[in-house]
């Protein structure tokens, strides 16, 4: 099964309102500095990076350490500008990559 | 490792042995329904906010992995659950608030996980869901949050009578190193501090839960186990009709309290 | 030793001999406030950053150290001429002392962001913040992590 995501942007806003968005990805954000039950290290495995942009151009982006709990979750604002499509894309270790986007009016 | 086995030793047998100093409440008796309280109470503003909020409840992506495995068709009879039981938002409204049921075919009460695998290997003729597995706790937790904001309603079974006085037994019956039993911390010494934390009175609410100690999804065997693990008992296999027992006994004993699934608990 | 998910929880029998052989010798690395001033000195350079600004929201007291809400917000017009261009978490008592780092643009309207951290032990987290004009501001809160008596496997 694929990252689930979860993301909250609302649907519609006013031109040039703050609007806040919410994402949650699951993701066991391994450390590296947990053993398993027989004393092996766990290696780590973790979201690295996540970027956010507004019809493309991009608008935040975050860079993540083991430190971010499991499932991490992110919210910030932004400006509601124009109508289009707000998207998000997380990468990792081992190869990560998990995207997931949402559509906005703004009148 | 070694601090935290004594501190941890320590504090359980402060905690324990305290009331006996004191002046005797009576012990092991059960709390009356006007005390009785979720766990939930007793978690810090962030954590129920965490809870509270849908789209910032990390146990919604165990849902959201639920509701996609109730529309996937799986098994060689290539149906889903959604096939037989369409709607869950209907169809399972209330199922988690009664569960365990008696189950005829086994002559035995089942929990919603083992009725969810009678689904599969009967229904589905799929492969059944290991325990604890991804897959289990997803449906388990789709299933039981249609449920949510219903009061616990065990059913007037007589069938499941004795398996409730099975699991009335476990519950008051000393276990492990530390001799204790459930009852012990959970009925007499709730709300307590227990080193750190406050002991809650133990009442299966919110199930399967996201517990931040497990940074993950686990059912209430998964929660048990840790308890007899607390006590340096040895736990019951997961699947072990031990586990069921306490659970009819459970439901009993919170009857009319609000299901909260997908629960956080720190 | 603390239990939370940034070190071996698991209560083996061999687990417990090891740890009452190997507890002095054999700890997990972590950061220092030495290494924080390190991580933070990486971000800042020769700036020295000042107080205010920025503010860091955390509990005081915190019930599992494994998700922590934490919450940073920069007082700032947020326009094209004075905007904040970025955000860093640090915690001196982490294995490691990096924990997150956010970029903006005057597009964010609004400098606040929340997410939630790991605390390995009872801490100090700093939060310093970049502005457009190439000042830095800082904020810190010290953390108590309470820990429950009962062990559990996991």
């Amino acid at each position: 099964m694929a990252a689930r995501t979860l993301i909250n942007v609302p649907k519609k806003a006013k031109r040039g309102e703050v609007i806040t968005i919410k994402t949650l990805i699951s993701h066991p954000m391994e450390t590296g500095f947990r053993h398993n039950t027989v004393g092996l290290p766990l290696p780590r495995d973790i979201i690295t990076s996540f970027v956010c942009t507004y019809n493309g151009e991009e608008i935040f982006r975050a860079a993540l350490h083991p430190a971010i709990a499991a499932n991490p979750f992110i919210t910030f604002h932004t400006v509601a500008t124009e109508s289009g499509r707000i998207a998000f894309r997380w990468t990792g270790d081992n190869g990560f990559a998990a995207e997931a986007s949402a559509d906005i009016a703004v009148g | 490792m070694n601090v935290a086995v004594l501190r941890s030793m320590l504090w359980i047998a402060l905690v324990v042995a305290g009331p006996f100093a004191a002046a005797l409440p009576a012990l092991g008796a059960e709390i009356p329904p006007d005390q009785r309280r979720s766990g939930y109470a007793d978690m810090s503003p962030d954590n129920k906010a965490m809870q509270d909020d849908d789209t910032s409840n990390p146990g919604m992506l165990a849902v959201l992995d639920g509701e996609a495995l109730w529309g996937t068709k799986a098994g060689t009879a290539n149906r889903s659950c959604a096939d037989c039981h369409g709607d869950a938002k209907t169809s399972m409204k209330g199922v988690a608030a009664r569960y365990p049921v008696f189950n005829a075919a086994r002559g035995q009460p089942v929990d919603l996980s083992q009725r969810i695998n009678i689904c599969r290997s009967q229904h589905q003729q799929a492969k059944p869901f290991a325990h604890e597995s991804k897959d289990m706790l997803a449906l388990s937790a789709y299933v039981a949050m249609q449920s949510r904001g219903d009061p616990i309603a065990p059913p007037d079974d007589q069938r499941l009578k004795p398996f409730i006085e099975k699991g009335h037994a476990l519950f008051m019956q000393r276990m492990g190193q530390l001799n204790l039993s459930c009852s012990q911390c959970h009925n007499d010494n709730w709300g307590k501090n227990i080193a750190g934390n406050i002991m809650p009175q133990a009442h299966p609410t919110g199930y399967p839960i996201y517990r931040l100690e497990w940074q993950g999804m686990g059912s209430l065997q998964r929660r048990l186990r840790n308890c007899m693990i607390g006590v340096r008992a040895e736990p019951y296999a997961y699947g072990a009709p031990e586990y069921v027992e306490m659970e009819l006994y459970l439901m009993q004993r919170a009857r009319g309290m609000t299901i909260e699934t997908p629960a956080v608990r720190p | 030793m603390n239990r939370t998910s940034l070190e071996s929880s698991q209560a083996t029998r061999r687990g417990f001999l090891g740890a009452v052989g190997a507890a002095l010798i054999v700890r997990p690395a972590s950061a220092t406030p030495a290494s924080m001033a390190v991580a933070i000195r990486q971000v800042v350079g020769d700036a020295e950053p000042k107080r205010g600004k920025v503010k860091l929201n955390l509990p005081p007291l915190v019930e599992n150290g494994n998700t922590v809400a934490m919450g940073v917000s920069v007082d700032s017009p947020m326009t094209p001429q004075d905007y904040v261009k970025a955000i860093h978490v640090f915690a001196d008592k982490n294995p490691l002392p990096n924990v997150i780092s956010v970029q903006f643009g005057p597009r964010a309207g609004k400098a606040d962001i929340s997410t939630r951290m790991r605390l390995a032990d009872t801490q100090t987290v700093v939060a310093i913040c970049e502005m457009s004009d190439g000042s830095f501001w800082s904020d810190s809160v010290d953390v108590v992590i309470t820990f429950g008596a009962c062990l559990e496997d996991s």
